[in-house]
Formats: C-alpha cells, structure tokens, sequence
C-alpha cells in the first residue's frame, strides 16, 4: 500500500449517482439565488440546469428548480442544507425517473433554411409541441417543449438543416394528478 | 406621531433590549455614526481591540464562555475582511456572534468607493445568514431578526451590513415581538416513539458508550448536568470531543477522555469496539472517526443533534433524533426511569464485562510520556498548570497545535463553559483574544491561555488590548520555537524535512511583557516550574509566561491518517516496548 502523507483520511466508496430535480421555494429578495447556488458551489455539489423565477408576486415567493446529481447520502445532504437557509420555505426532491412528476424544458431554435428544409424541421419537431414563433421566407423560429435529452437529440439532428441559434431554459417540474406537494 | 430614530440609535437600541452589555470592534469612516452614538448608552460598553479578527475572537470567548451572543462592530471593507477567519472559526464551531459592518453609504455601493468591499458576498459562506440594509424602515427588524438567527437552533455567526447614510437617516423603532416566528429553523422535532426506541436500544447493548460534543455545552449548562445525571444512572462509559470537554466531569471514572486524533487509547477503542453508540451533540468529524469505512464497525448508531444536516452527513446512523440536547436527554432519562426503576444495578452487571475491557486499554495509559529533571516537558508543564488552578474556577483557551492537544489531554475540567479553542477551523491566534473576551464577561476569574510560540505572535497586539482594560490575562506559552504539530508531521511523514517549520527570530516574550506594560515571566527548568506558575497566578496584571519546553516532543498517543481507531499510535515508551522504530512509522 503507498504510504499515505496526508493528515486526512482517503476517500472512500462512492454510492451510486442518480440524477434528482430540487425545487425550492424561496423569498424573492436579494441574492437568494447566490445563497443557493452558493450552497452548491461551496459544498462541491453538482448544478446541471437552474430554473427559478417569481410565481407568487402576493408572498413574493420564487420556486427554483434545479437538476441536480450525487450520491443518495449528498442529495439529502442538499435538502437539508437547503432547508436551513434563512430565505427558504420548503424544498422538494424528486428523482428524474419519478413517474409521478413532469419534467419539462423549454428551448427556442432559430433556422435559417429554405422553405422545403423547414416543412422537414417542423415535421421533425411534431412530437415537441411546435410553436412557430416567427417565420420569414428564409429564415424559422420554433419552441419547443421536451425532456432535455430530447432537445438534445433535436438540435443535434437538425444542425444540417441550418439550426444556428438555439436558447433552452434549464428544467422545471410538476407533480401529476391532484395532489399538492407539502 | 411616534419618535424617529437615526439608524444609528436604532443599532444601540437593539441592543440595549437584546441586553447586550459588552461589544468588541475597531472603529472607521463607514462606522463613525454608530460609535458617535456610543456615548449615549452607558449600559454598553465597547472594548477596543488591535485587529478586527481580535474582535471576532473576542467575542467568540465572550459567547462560549457566557452561553450569550458576543457582539463585533467593525468598518467597511478592511475592517469587514479582517474578520472573516473569526467569522469562519466561529461558523465552524457553532458560536453565536452577532457582526455589524459599516458600509460606503447606499450611492456609492457597487461603484469600488474608497473601503467598498462586496461584505455580505465575502461573509455569505461563513455566516448563517447576513443582511444589507438598503431601507432604514427595514433595520429594527434585521437588527432583532440578527440575534434570533444566531442564537437559536444550532447556534452561529451573523452579519449586518450597514451603509453610512442608513446610519443616519431615521426611522420607527420597533421592540422584538415576544412570540418569535421562527421560520421552522429551530427544530425540536423528536417524539416518544424515537425515545422508546433509544431507551429499548440501551436495554440491549452490552457494549455501549456515549459520544458527546459541543451541541451539549451549546444547549447550557442545564445540558451538563442532565448529562451527568444519565451517565450515572446508566452506567455507561462517556468520551467526549475537543469542543465537549467539561460537559462532563474530566477527572470522573466513568470519562474515558477525549476521543480522535489524538484522544485517549480508551475511549478510541471503545468507540471502535462498542455495540452501542450514542452521539449527543457532535458531528463525527474526520479528527473523530477517523477512516470512514472502518469507523466503529459492529455498532449501531444513535445520533441526537439540533441539526437536521448533521444526520447521515458522515456517518449514517441507526437511529436519528433531531432535537435540543436538554429536552432530548430529559425525555430519556424519564422513559429510562419509568421503564425500569432497578437500572443502576441491573446495568452494572449487564456491562461489567464492557468496563474490565475498557480497564484492560487503560493500564495502557496512553497519555504517559517519559518526564525528565532536566528539561520542562510540555505535558508536564500543562499537568502542573491544572495541578495549580484545580482549586479555583478557570478558564482556559488554547491556539492551535500540540499544545492545544496537551492541554485537551491534561487539563482536565469539570464544568462546561470553561473551556474555550479553536477545533472546527483550527485558527492559529484563537487564543488572547478569545481569553480577553472570557475575561471581559468574568473579571474576578482567573482565564489562561495555553499558547504556543509561533500562534502567539499571530494575534500579539491584542495583549495591549489586555492592558488598556486591564484585564488580568495569562499567556502560558510552551515554548519549543517549533511550529510543533507541523514539526510532528514532517518528522513522522515527510522524512524530517523540517521545511519553514522552526520559528527563527523569535522575541524575547520577556521583554515583549514588559514593552506592552505587563508582565514578563520565564521558565526554563522543571524545578522552578511550580513556583514560576504560582507568581503566575498570583499577579494582578496580563502575565507572558514564556515557557521553554522540550523542542522534540511529539504528542501522543495518535492516530495515524487513513487509520481506524483500534490502530493508534502510542507514545515512546510503549514504543521501546513493542519495539516500533522505523517500520512503526511507516504506519503513519
């Protein structure tokens, strides 16, 4: 065994990785956001995509939604630490395979492509809840709402059909049916 | 029409109904209305320091030795930056300080104004939670809101940011509501079931021990004593963290004494052995527990803390109740009583077993070491210190290194609050002015700071401090003109390169004293120790006690890294008699 010169201890075992969505509903007030972003930054965890923005103006409340991966043990570390945070009200936790949750992101694609490519485009961005947003003989803008891994596949297979700007909102998350997350 | 007040006043007010009576910090431009108003509230008194982190010290030994919020006042920019590692060290080690900054006036925030700095981005990681006042409407509720966030739950540092024309614009001051909201912060969230659960846990173990940290001392004295009352009446073993050190009594039988790095082969191997482990109040930090995967491995784990996130951080635990140690140990104890009126005796025999082990480890005395006539030995020298200050309440701090070590290993206290070091963040230069701080809430007590050379120097100018208010402080240095631990470390890990480690240069400590206006003692021979130690104790005055001890004395015993605990490393006797030289070390 090489012979450790370190007053720590090595690192041991790491669990398994799953990918969790965090929403957390915060005050909307100054620097809330580095607070939390901070938390995730300075404790070394892991920040994929960040969704927040004000849904209740009344109680000035923001809901931020965050994708996120560790190990079982580092996303509950994340949740408490998050609930011990002075702006925050509560924080949930879902994992990305959850079936009772809907995870959607939103991405705006503009195309500068001929008539006949973009009835291909849009074809090919039917299962995606097409919107066309602007559109001009020579030129397209579609949003688009999917799954990340998705939009992924989307941008990457219509780069040859003069894809050259595309914008996507980090993801955001609702449970299904009638009840209300506490 | 109600009073206005300028935000000045509002901060005095604030703390006059928070009783506040003491506070420590350095004046400056951003600052200046706040200490204009100063004369006005004679029930607050301000104690200047040289340097802002003496402050945060200051008032770290204030808070831990008072279980009250210490109070920093300090300027824009330098002043702020200067008190971030007090604030740090006080983040990491759960005491209460309450920080307010002068900042450059609202206008001119953002646009780098002479002594601008971004302080509550700077402070943001090390304090609970910090504010800047942009509205002065908004100040009496931070200011009350400010004391609330450090002082309850799992108890830390806060940082007000106030502009300069914030401290002078006016407004309605507003009491602290009684009926505080807590925005669920504070938790107390335990219930029967999980007590049952403990006490049916206790009924079982053969093996157990308890585990306790600074979360006990943290939840008041009240906490030590229904600690005591518990361990009594079950019986158990008890070792304690650096931070818990005097929630229970050091010199009882049942203590195994400190446990970690360099705790005590007793409590080391209890803990490795043990079938039942009870945490209260600690956070099983990697000086504890040393290697993870092999940490206390045939035990099942109870964790009681205040901290939700302490739970699972590190060690996954059995058993998790969240809660205020008090209330916690309170409900045990009478669940323990109810459901067995006959424990003490029942337990006795159930565990007898479990303490001629723990015998067996403690003939080892692990904290022996070879003394000598002709040289002070700094375990000796801390030995005689607590030989001839048992008699009286003190109070100690320490810096940082082995002799911080030595004085957890042989100074032995009994009641909690009475010791204050720096553990979490492992702050050279803790210790004068956290002993200035205790000082300041205990005049008539005697407070020693248990030093060494090289940490000394880096908060020196708080001596003056000392003397100004005439606080009758005694720096107790071990003097080995080694930076010690870092020389230990080279000597067992990196070949004996004592790279940048010897403190060249040093001053003469005596005639340091005497420059600052206090005074200067040496001692350099184990005979005139006592005595030494005696003048001591018996000035009236700050005293440098410049204590020459044995430049090559290492602190054992010890756990080398990447170790669990039933692998340490003893000191030099049992060394020779197991006849560990070089190979020994390569174990480290």
């Amino acid at each position: 065994m090489v012979k450790s010169k370190s007053a720590y201890s090595t690192s041991s075992k790491l669990g398994k990785i799953d990918t969790h969505i965090i929403v957390v509903w915060v005050d909307n007030e100054a620097s809330v956001l580095s607070r939390v972003v901070g938390l995730f930054s300075g404790r070394g965890y892991n920040i994929e995509s960040l969704a927040v923005a004000e849904v209740d103006q009344k109680n000035n409340l923001s809901r931020i939604t965050i994708v996120t991966t560790g190990t079982p043990q580092v996303i509950e570390q994340i949740v408490l630490q998050l609930k011990k945070l002075v702006p925050v009200h509560k924080v949930g936790n879902f994992k990305r395979d959850d079936k009772n949750v809907i995870f959607k992101e939103m991405a705006l694609l503009k195309f500068v492509a001929n008539p006949s490519k973009i009835k291909k485009i849009l074809n090919a961005c039917k299962k995606y809840n097409p919107v066309i947003l602007d559109q001009t003989n020579k030129s397209i803008v579609i949003q688009i709402t999917a799954l990340r891994r998705e939009i992924d596949k989307v941008t990457k297979n219509l780069k040859p059909f003069g894809l050259v700007s595309a914008s996507r909102t980090g993801a955001v998350a609702m449970t299904r049916g009638a009840e209300i997350f506490n | 029409m109600p009073k206005l007040f300028s935000g000045a006043e509002i901060v005095f007010k604030c703390l006059e109904d928070q009783k506040v009576k003491h506070i420590f910090g350095y004046p400056g431009g951003a600052v200046l209305p706040i200490y204009d108003e100063l004369k006005n509230h004679p029930t607050i008194k301000h104690i200047l320091v040289r340097h802002e982190q003496g402050a945060g010290h200051a008032a770290e030994g204030y808070a831990r030795s008072t279980g009250k919020p210490g109070v920093v006042l300090v300027t824009s920019g330098p002043g702020a930056t200067n008190v971030v590692t007090a604030l740090t060290d006080a983040y990491m080690d759960s005491v209460p300080l309450v920080c307010i900054s002068g900042q450059v006036p609202t206008h001119l925030i953002g646009t780098d104004a002479f002594q601008e700095c971004d302080t509550t981005g700077i402070t943001r990681p090390c304090t609970k939670h910090n504010w800047l006042v942009k509205d002065i409407n908004d100040l009496p509720r931070i200011m009350h809101e400010a004391f609330e966030v450090a002082t309850t739950g799992r108890p830390g540092p806060v940082l007000v940011d106030i502009p300069k024309d914030i401290q002078f614009a006016k407004a309605k001051y507003f009491k602290p509501k009684k009926e505080k909201k807590l925005n669920g912060k504070v938790l107390n969230k335990f219930n029967q079931k999980e007590i049952d659960e403990l006490v049916d846990l206790m009924k079982k173990a053969s093996k157990p021990v308890f585990y306790t940290g600074g979360g006990v001392i943290n939840s008041g004295p009240k906490a030590s004593e229904l600690l005591r009352e518990l361990v009594a009446l079950t019986r158990f073993p008890i070792t304690s963290t650096l931070q818990g050190l005097g929630a229970y009594p050091g010199d009882d039988n049942q203590f195994l004494g400190m446990l970690g790095m360099h705790g005590t082969y007793e409590a080391n191997n209890a803990m490795h052995d043990c079938d039942l482990l009870i945490n209260i109040g600690a956070r099983f930090d990697d000086r504890i527990t040393g290697k993870i995967d092999e940490f206390s491995p045939k035990s099942k784990k109870v964790h009681i803390d205040i901290d939700p996130s302490s739970i699972n951080k590190i060690v996954k635990v059995d058993l998790a109740i969240v809660g205020d140690v008090i209330d916690v140990i309170k409900s045990t104890t009478k669940t323990l009583k109810k459901k067995n009126l006959n424990l003490e005796k029942s337990n006795k025999q159930k565990i007898s077993k479990w303490w001629q082990q723990i015998q067996k480890w403690r003939t080892k005395q692990s904290l022996n070491f070879i003394n000598s006539d002709k040289i002070i030995k700094p375990q000796h020298a801390v030995q005689r210190l607590y030989e001839l200050t048992k008699n009286q309440d003190t109070y100690i701090t320490t810096e940082v290194g082995q002799h911080q070590m030595w004085a957890a290993q042989h100074y032995k206290f009994n009641k909690p609050n009475r010791w204050m070091t720096s553990g979490g963040l492992g702050t050279m230069g803790y210790g004068l002015p956290a002993a200035i701080g205790v000082q300041v809430a205990h005049p008539k007590k005697l407070v020693v700071d248990i030093a060494g050379e090289a940490s000394i120097l880096m908060t020196m100018q708080e001596i003056s401090t000392a003397v100004q208010y005439n606080l009758p402080v005694k720096i107790f240095i071990l003097n080995n003109q080694y930076m010690g631990m870092v020389r230990q470390w080279q000597e067992l890990l990196h070949e004996k390169n004592y790279s940048e480690s010897y403190s060249e240069a040093l001053p003469d400590f005596v005639k340091l004293a005497e420059a600052y206006g206090c005074v200067g003692i040496r001692a350099e021979h184990p005979d005139e120790l006592d005595e030494k130690i005696e003048e001591m104790i018996n000035t009236d005055k700050p005293v440098i006690f410049d204590c020459h001890v044995d430049q090559a004395e290492n602190c054992y015993p010890m756990i080398p890294s990447g170790k669990p605990h039933n692998q340490m490393l003893l000191g030099p006797k049992d060394q020779e008699a197991n006849k560990i030289t070089g190979k020994g070390k390569s174990l480290v």
